[in-house]
């Protein structure tokens, strides 16, 4: 990746932040804290690697995408408007009632949207069975997917894990945010005991380990999951929770409440972004 | 009578359908040799997807090849299918509408010995109250392969009921089937005996029993639960009395399908046969619809009660 394109990811993923926490804001609800862990993998997938159409968004060669941590939809809603499947406006509608920016991505209202996710643990399987298609039909699409690391605790999870590896789904990549956070505490407190990177290996999957703020990193991860010729690959991501608002970063509270007047306009000041357009 | 079950006669069509469309697919979760989706395996192996003992993986792995202009056939035994993956159904299949056909076999009592665990006798009530599903039991063989068809044909989710055992054939082959729509099997004016699946049958020989002591039963079988065909049950309440039997339990099946739209148009006394809110047990399929009353005898008594109550009242 060039010193031009590094430059051009990082300042979607500023004006993507501001416009998660302008969204969050308005809405008066959702997730800021796990949004801002997984804006910088999805402004790498929608502006570095996936094929997708902002006018055909339902082409069927293209790759897909799937938020198996879909309360993260702010992350996700953001890229898909600062991509240009609809206006950047649209965002402050967010979790209205009436809006197609629905709580959790809805496949069915929103264009760009591949799967509705939003019930832990299911997402995956949904991801296979795309690439299960791909293998199928012999085309060439990859899908990628999100996953949180809370979300690790839910057993369909393990299931889809070894569905993957045993089609050699190598069409398939996946992210695991992992920020270290979910809603009761710090994971290794509420259940999870880790070591993410040795589950996935012994279920068969190719592991990478990345920092996943970094886009240098994220781009050489995804380009070496592309040479694996058997195993669906797992992009280990280690993030910050809230990740570019120094007041939510690494701070269990911001799991799920919308900032105040104030909060918003500290935030935005922090990634620079005073002004209604995100710059 | 000639008998075969109904899971016989949908791996014997699902091949069939394999066959005429290729994008046709389907998955199943180590009970191949049961739900009978072995005889696809055979013939398409490419096109059949082994989830092993994971239900819930396996509705969603459905629901992402739907994404991708499948249509995916999803089968394991009903009370894993309804039950244990009830969410992913909910979630991953019905809130996207996605074009998923959730075969479930072994439903009811009759899957006999392995006992209660593996009865579903909520499987309709639980799949009916999730919006954009549609709930298909077919009565006999010939109705199972017809309404195969029909849902490959329709775009959106079904949970299509079949059972264990095998069951008389009631139809032939020039029989019409159509989702929503209820086949009146006999003429009447005493009372309406509407039944679902596998109690067809029963309700049509109890009928039959019916007419010899004067009595003149109108028959249905009400095949979709969902969308309920409200014509049908409107032609029935003017018998003056409706009588529901499904091997099922009476809390939220068809008896509580038939009851909504009758109370809201056109209030008769009805009456409900299923199994009365407990669980099943182990013992043979016909041991078990004996023992629950669900047979042809029982319901020409509780008819011919229904019928005495309605001419008294």
């Amino acid at each position: 990746m060039d010193e031009k394109k590094l430059d051009e990811l990082k300042e979607i993923a500023r004006q993507s932040r501001a416009w998660i926490i302008k969204a969050l804001a308005e809405s008066k609800s959702g997730h800021p804290g796990g949004s801002l862990s997984a804006i910088d993998i999805l402004t790498y997938l929608y502006f570095s690697a996936m094929n997708v159409d902002p006018q055909d968004p339902h082409f069927v060669d293209r790759d897909r995408f799937v938020l198996c941590k879909g309360h993260g939809a702010p992350a996700l809603y953001t890229s898909l408007a600062m991509k240009g499947f609809f206006p950047k406006e649209d965002l402050l509608t967010l979790r209205k009632l009436g809006s197609r920016l629905q709580g959790h991505p809805d496949m069915r209202k929103l264009p760009g949207v591949d799967a509705s996710t939003g019930s832990l643990g299911q997402g995956l399987s949904i991801a296979n069975g795309m690439a299960l298609a791909g293998k199928l039909d012999n085309k060439s699409y990859t899908v990628y997917a999100i996953l949180g690391d809370g979300e690790m605790e839910e057993g369909q999870v393990w299931e889809a894990a070894m569905t993957a590896s045993h089609y050699q789904l190598n069409n398939l990549i996946a992210f695991l945010d992992y920020n270290h956070l979910q809603i009761d505490g710090r994971i290794e407190d509420v259940k999870s005991g880790g070591n993410f990177a040795s589950r996935f290996k012994a279920f068969g999957w190719h592991v990478l380990e990345i920092d996943g703020h970094d886009f240098k990193a994220i781009d050489e991860a995804v380009l070496a999951a592309k040479q694996e010729l058997y195993a669906p690959s797992m992009i280990i991501a280690h993030t910050v929770k809230g990740k570019g608002v120094p007041f939510m970063e690494g701070a269990v509270e911001w799991h799920g409440k919308a900032p105040n007047k104030e909060q918003t306009a500290e935030a935005l000041k922090f990634l620079g972004a005073l002004k209604e357009d995100g710059r | 009578m000639q008998k075969k079950a109904t899971r016989d006669a949908y791996g014997e069509a699902l091949v069939e359908l394999g066959h005429e469309f290729d994008n046709i697919v389907v998955l199943e979760a180590d009970l191949s040799k049961s739900t009978k989706t072995e005889l696809f395996a055979k013939e398409f192996p490419e096109r059949f997807f082994q989830m092993g003992i994971a239900e819930q993986d396996m509705m969603g792995t459905a629901a992402g090849l739907a994404t991708c202009n499948k249509v995916a056939f999803a089968s394991t035994f009903a009370i894993f299918a309804t039950g244990r993956a009830f969410e992913q159904v909910r979630n991953s299949i019905a809130y996207p509408s996605l074009n998923v056909k959730i075969c479930a076999t072994h439903a009811g009592l009759t899957v006999g010995e392995d006992g209660g665990s593996h009865q579903a006798i909520e499987d309709i009530a639980i799949m009916r109250a999730i919006p954009n599903m549609t709930v298909i039991v077919p009565a006999d063989a010939t109705e199972t392969a017809k309404a195969l068809r029909a849902i490959y044909h329709y775009d959106g989710p079904v949970y299509l009921r079949l059972g264990r055992p095998a069951v008389p054939i009631i139809y032939d082959e020039n029989m019409n089937f159509q989702i929503g729509k209820a086949n009146k099997l006999q003429e009447g004016h005493d009372l309406a005996i509407i039944a679902t699946g596998i109690m067809v049958a029963p309700a049509m020989e109890a009928a039959e029993a019916l007419k010899k002591e004067g009595i003149l039963a109108q028959v249905w079988d009400m095949a979709t639960i969902k969308p309920i065909d409200k014509e049908a049950i409107r032609e029935a309440a003017k018998t003056g009395a409706i009588l529901t039997v499904e091997e099922h339990s009476i809390i939220g099946g068809l008896g509580s399908a038939v009851a909504e739209v009758v109370v809201e148009n056109s209030p008769v006394p009805m009456q409900f046969m299923g199994v009365e809110d407990r669980f099943g047990q182990s013992g043979t399929p016909d041991e078990l619809l004996k023992a629950y009353g669900l047979t042809a005898e029982n319901i020409a008594i509780k008819a011919k009660e229904l019928a005495n109550k309605k001419s008294s009242s």
